[in-house]
């Protein structure tokens, strides 16, 4: 068998959703425990943001990182594509509809929502993008600040100040719930597509797909929704 | 188990034949008894309609038992109507209370065309099993029969794989129209027997390219499929699907 | 002159004596001969796998929309085979003993014994396609007991063995149809033979979504089309089973064997109204445990609950104490019938009697309760143990039965009442399983060879099998060795054309009828006579009735039918006035063969014929031979008897006393 004709085949595109979505999880795991250091300032009061700052600049200025982030781009640019494909794919296998729907009484809205939850991601994604990724990677329009001797990007003041706006927050925290939906149905989803079939790990999985997927949206809809009442900052 | 008669309203598709477009007919239907099977009330039906000289309402159907898998209705928006591991041949009105209206409509996908009202082409199935949904042993190669122990949970997975009656309800009620249940109980009934062992590989492969042919979408695992299955396969068997074919695609030359 | 050709030699040399000698194709010619196969049952879908691996051209037709969808698939219970696993005292002369008995003398010796010999190849062939029977914690085979037995050899796959059997053997077929050994043609029925020089030399068939005939040539043609118990309107068998194939046969010169011969199964879920569209089976194995009764007052209305214990009949138990609820299929529908007749018939109909598993559950639970040392236990906890017991074991049968009753039969007792399931009758055919036509077989259900005049339990899924796999590849050579110079004849041949035209015409006149009632109507009509006066008990003056009575309809049909629709079309109708038509037909000969057969044997109870008390009266020393009819023309036919020679099995009357 071909290369070509394994990952064009409909088990092989899936599979290429699965491991670029574990593959996101993972980033995932990193990328909200790191933001999760904004929190310090619950703990110490003159903290204002020195930890995350610097595990932001850690992760922007270490080579090995930089070059995982290039991957991570790739992930993500293949799971839209080939998810977007994938959905168009499975659209036109129905060319007539039904008069009634299944709906509910088969299975979760969002595990049949993914796309939508997805497109509502990437159109977050690139608002996210736009406030912090490209002033930190490409203008380098951020304030500096110094930590014994170092110079680097205010990233927390700048988290401080797109989060005093009403309208952020809303589109944040929208796209948190997006996030949490479609985790709750991928991350059990993405351990099947790539073969997991011991019902023992599944039902396992399935939970901890549920509390990995509330717990980060939760963490990540909590930073800008702390910012903005002054809870953090 | 008290009994009832009622009078239905019934929305039905029709279609003369594969080409010409179908559209929904209504039609009344009185005194049906709750003893009736759902097909029997079909059966009353077309008897009236026969008597008022229209064309009575073509649907599949042969056992009226649950095995065969030839019935083939979408009721009210689910295959097999309302009741849980069920066929629509069991389907028995009282399930239904006086005044109710069912809506009828064939299983919509482009891989079963419409043939005539709710008779839809379901050859495409055949042709999967014939892309490797078997074990290559002509008749009378066969070991003795207690040659091969084999696991007893293995053997009833098997079994329980195996118990697909081929209805396509699962790709009825998916919204991507996958065969992926349908198939991978086949996969999955002969790659847990020794037997289905010389063949594993080439068969998941060849029968999931077909599948592809065929014009059925990928599965993004929402349950549907195993929610309305008649048989109640478990799409624990689409997960072993992949992984076979993970397995097979990533070494196979 | 009938000839039989049996082998001569021991009865248990017959086959291999058979097999060392017959004459033998080689791989070359094959290969320039063309088989066709209707019906992909057990049997037509195991002979056409078989012959297209042996490099036959082969084409199969079936009148579904997919092979998988025969009636094969719905048996449930088991299939024998004298594999003796169970180190039981099994052997292939007790399986040959038991269906030779069982089958109240009434089938051919050679034939069964060779059945009874192959059985074991069955079971290791299907083992090897992959069929999941049911096996032991040790990995090995698992058996279970069955009526008219007193050895463990059925092999099971839950309540589902036919359908794994069957899904076994399409798998089969569909790798032949992807090896390009055999066309498959679905949603195709067959409407004619056509003959040759007195050789059957291909079909007729109606594509069923275009509505068009086709002509199919073949160098011998295989009817594998089932049974025709649906001439009763209501029975166990599919909608779509059907006589048709069969009956095109028997009208082109193939003899019909034994037509009478129906096996009316006593487990079944009865008739509710008159809606009533087919009847389901509830199988054999509940007798094992569950116990039969009516009240012992005529017309009792009160729920079953509510009748004491000594107000109730156990009327199996009471009248046959030696086998109890565990008699044959034909005495236990017979007592049936004879309680419901007298009045103590129960359910709304009144013609149900009681199959009731509260002692079961109750020994069950006491069972548990000392299995897992239980104290004190109280009465609920040993009913829940017991219900948990008889779930395991009977579980989807009893889910079965509330879907269609709504009634929970772990509460109230199942209502059952017998029902037409099995046609031991078929057409006629030798010891190579061709008819009275050269050329032409019949395999399966629809031959009448294996069962006499009663078939048990686990037996049909056995034959089918066994006539596709391991017979036909052997006895086809014999005939298609001598074949080799015949090309295949184009089907513009005048035969062809000719057998076209009449099945055309047919169809056109029956179009052109344009009558009153529908084909359903009939169908019920013809139901309810063959249900009344050639059912579970017959007589001499019943049955000239119901002659009278079906000429009457055969008339009324050809003048008043409605077919609404066309001939070019998908026209479900249509193919069921053709079946209807041939059925009606087929009524009258069975009721002929069974004013003709002035005993009682096995499932046919003629009244004239029975012991002082009510039990069947075999009449050997006028009846010892297969009624073999010709067909002569409208309401006529010859009698051939072929006679039954008892070598080994030497005839006794049965008692369950």
């Amino acid at each position: 068998m071909q290369w070509s004709e394994f990952f064009t085949s409909s088990v092989g595109k899936k599979f290429v959703m699965g491991l670029t979505g574990l593959f996101l999880i993972s980033f995932l795991v990193i990328h909200v425990g790191i933001n999760a250091t904004i929190f310090a300032d619950l703990v110490d009061p003159d903290e204002n943001g020195a930890m995350f700052n610097k595990a932001a600049h850690f992760m922007g200025s270490t080579v090995l990182i930089r070059i995982l982030e290039i991957g991570l781009f790739a992930g993500i640019i293949l799971h839209i594509v080939q998810g977007y494909m994938l959905e168009a794919k499975n659209r036109s296998a129905r060319s007539v509809g039904y008069a009634v729907n299944l709906g509910n009484r088969g299975s979760k809205w969002y595990s049949r929502a993914m796309g939508l939850l997805g497109t509502i991601i990437l159109l977050f994604l690139i608002i996210h993008m736009a406030h912090f990724w490209v002033k930190a990677r490409i203008t380098h329009t951020l304030a500096p600040v110094t930590y014994n001797g170092v110079e680097m990007h205010d990233m927390f003041s700048e988290m401080k100040a797109v989060f005093s706006e009403g309208w952020v927050i809303a589109v944040y925290v929208l796209g948190c719930i997006s996030l949490g939906y479609h985790l709750a149905h991928g991350f059990q989803s993405a351990f099947r597509t790539v073969g997991v079939h011991n019902n023992k790990y599944n039902s396992l999985l399935v939970n901890l797909g549920y509390g990995f997927s509330i717990l980060v949206s939760l963490l990540f809809a909590l930073m800008p929704i702390a910012m903005y009442f002054g809870w953090v900052g | 188990m008290e009994h009832y008669t009622m009078n239905l309203t019934l929305k039905v598709w029709r279609q003369k034949n594969s080409q010409e477009k179908g559209r929904f007919e209504t039609y009344q239907v009185k005194n049906i008894s709750s003893e009736m099977s759902f097909l029997e009330m079909f059966d009353v039906l077309n008897e009236e309609l026969i008597r008022e000289g229209k064309e009575p309402i073509a649907f599949d159907h042969d056992c009226r038992e649950g095995i065969c898998g030839m019935c083939s209705m979408y009721i009210n928006g689910k295959p097999h109507g309302p009741w849980h591991a069920n066929t629509t041949c069991q389907l028995h009105m009282r399930a239904y209370k006086d005044g109710d209206t069912i809506v009828v409509e064939p299983w919509r996908a482009n891989a079963f065309p419409v043939v005539k009202d709710l008779v839809v082409d379901r050859s495409s199935f055949d042709r999967i099993i014939q892309a490797g949904g078997y074990i290559s042993v002509n008749t009378g190669n066969a070991v003795d029969a207690n040659a091969i122990p084999i696991e007893k949970d293995k053997a009833d997975n098997a079994f329980a794989a195996a118990a697909c009656i081929g209805c396509g309800a699962c790709v009825a009620a998916c919204k991507n129209s996958s065969a992926m249940l349908f198939l991978s109980a086949k996969v999955s009934h002969l790659a847990l027997l020794p037997q289905g062992g010389p063949e594993r590989k080439s068969r998941v492969l060849n029968m999931v390219a077909q599948m592809d042919r065929e014009g059925f979408g990928a599965c993004t695992n929402t349950g549907a499929c195993e929610a309305v299955c008649p048989k109640e396969i478990s799409i624990t068997n689409i997960a072993r699907l992949n992984a076979e074919y993970i397995g097979a695609g990533l070494v196979v030359e | 002159m009938l000839n039989s050709k049996i082998p001569a030699g021991p009865l248990d040399q017959k086959w291999t004596e058979f097999k060392g000698h017959c004459k033998l194709v080689n791989p070359a010619n094959k290969r320039k001969l063309e088989v066709i196969v209707v019906g992909t049952g057990l049997a037509g879908a195991s002979a056409a796998a078989s012959l297209g691996e042996l490099g036959y051209k082969v084409k199969a037709f079936c009148f579904q929309d997919s092979p998988r969808r025969a009636h094969s698939i719905a048996a449930q219970g088991g299939i024998n085979a004298a594999k003796n696993y169970q180190n039981d005292g099994d052997s292939v002369f007790r399986l040959f003993y038991d269906t030779i008995k069982g089958g109240d003398y009434r089938a051919r010796e050679a034939n069964v014994h060779r059945l009874a010999e192959v059985s074991v190849n069955i079971i290791d062939q299907c083992v090897a396609q992959g069929v999941p029977f049911a096996r032991e914690y040790g990995g090995l085979l698992s058996n279970r007991s069955f009526g008219g037995t007193q050895v463990q050899r059925t092999f099971y796959a839950a309540g589902q063995t036919g359908q794994q059997l069957l899904i076994g053997a399409y798998q089969a077929l569909e790798r032949q149809i992807a090896l390009g050994n055999v066309a498959m043609y679905n949603r195709h029925e067959m409407l004619d033979v056509v003959k040759i020089d007195g050789k059957a030399r291909g079909i007729i068939v109606r594509n069923l979504v275009s509505g068009k005939l086709e002509r199919h040539f073949g160098h011998a043609v295989l009817l594998c089309s089932g049974g025709y118990g649906n001439v009763f309107y209501l029975s166990t068998n599919a909608m779509g089973s059907n006589v048709t194939a069969a009956w095109k046969a028997h009208r082109k010169g193939a003899y019909f064997g034994n037509p009478c011969f129906t096996q009316i199964h006593p487990t079944c879920i009865p008739v509710s109204g008159d809606h009533q569209s087919k009847l389901t089976l509830m199988s054999e194995s509940l007798r094992n445990d569950g116990r039969i009764w009516v009240p012992k007052k005529q017309n009792d209305t009160r729920r079953p609950n509510e009748i004491p214990e000594e107000e109730r009949d156990y009327y199996l138990e009471r009248r046959y104490p030696a086998f109890g609820n565990l008699v044959p299929r034909d005495v236990a529908s017979r007592a049936a019938k004879e309680r419901c007749d007298a009045g103590y018939g129960v359910g709304s109909s009144r013609q149900a009697v009681y199959l009731d598993y509260a002692d079961a559950i109750q020994r069950y639970g006491k069972a548990e309760v000392n299995k897992r040392n239980i104290q004190g236990a109280t009465a609920d906890q040993i009913t829940q143990l017991g219900k948990d017991v008889v779930k395991e074991k009977y579980g989807n049968l009893f889910d079965m039965y509330e879907k269609i009753t709504g009634e929970n039969p772990y509460e109230v007792p199942m209502r059952i009442y017998p029902a037409v399931h099995y046609t031991m009758g078929g057409l006629w055919v030798d010891y190579e399983l061709m008819t009275s036509v050269p050329g032409l077989y019949a395999l399966g259900e629809a031959n009448f060879s294996d069962h006499g005049a009663n078939r048990l339990g686990a037996s049909a899924l056995m034959q089918g099998l066994a006539d596709g796999y391991f017979v036909i590849p052997y006895t086809i050579g014999n005939y298609l060795a001598d074949e080799i110079r015949t090309p295949a004849i184009p089907t513009d041949h005048p035969a062809f054309v000719e057998a076209e035209k009449e099945v055309a015409d047919r169809i056109n006149q029956l179009m052109s009828i344009k009558g009153s009632q529908t084909v359903e109507s009939f169908h019920k009509r013809l139901g309810k006579i063959m249900w009344d006066k050639c059912g579970m008990a017959r007589s001499e003056e019943g049955l000239k009735q119901a002659i009278e009575e079906i000429r009457q309809l055969k008339k009324e049909f050809w003048s008043d039918v409605r077919i609404p629709g066309s001939v070019t079309e998908m026209n479900p109708e249509l193919d069921k006035a053709n079946r209807v038509a041939d059925f009606i037909e087929l009524g009258e000969l069975m009721c002929i063969d069974a004013l003709d057969r002035r005993e009682s044997c096995g499932g046919h109870f003629r009244e004239e014929s029975q012991t002082e008390e009510g039990e069947a009266l075999r009449d050997d020393a006028n009846f010892s031979y297969v009624a073999a009819w010709e067909y002569a023309g409208e309401h006529n036919w010859n009698l051939h008897k072929e006679e039954l020679n008892f070598d080994v099995a030497k005839p006794t009357q049965r008692s369950y006393k």
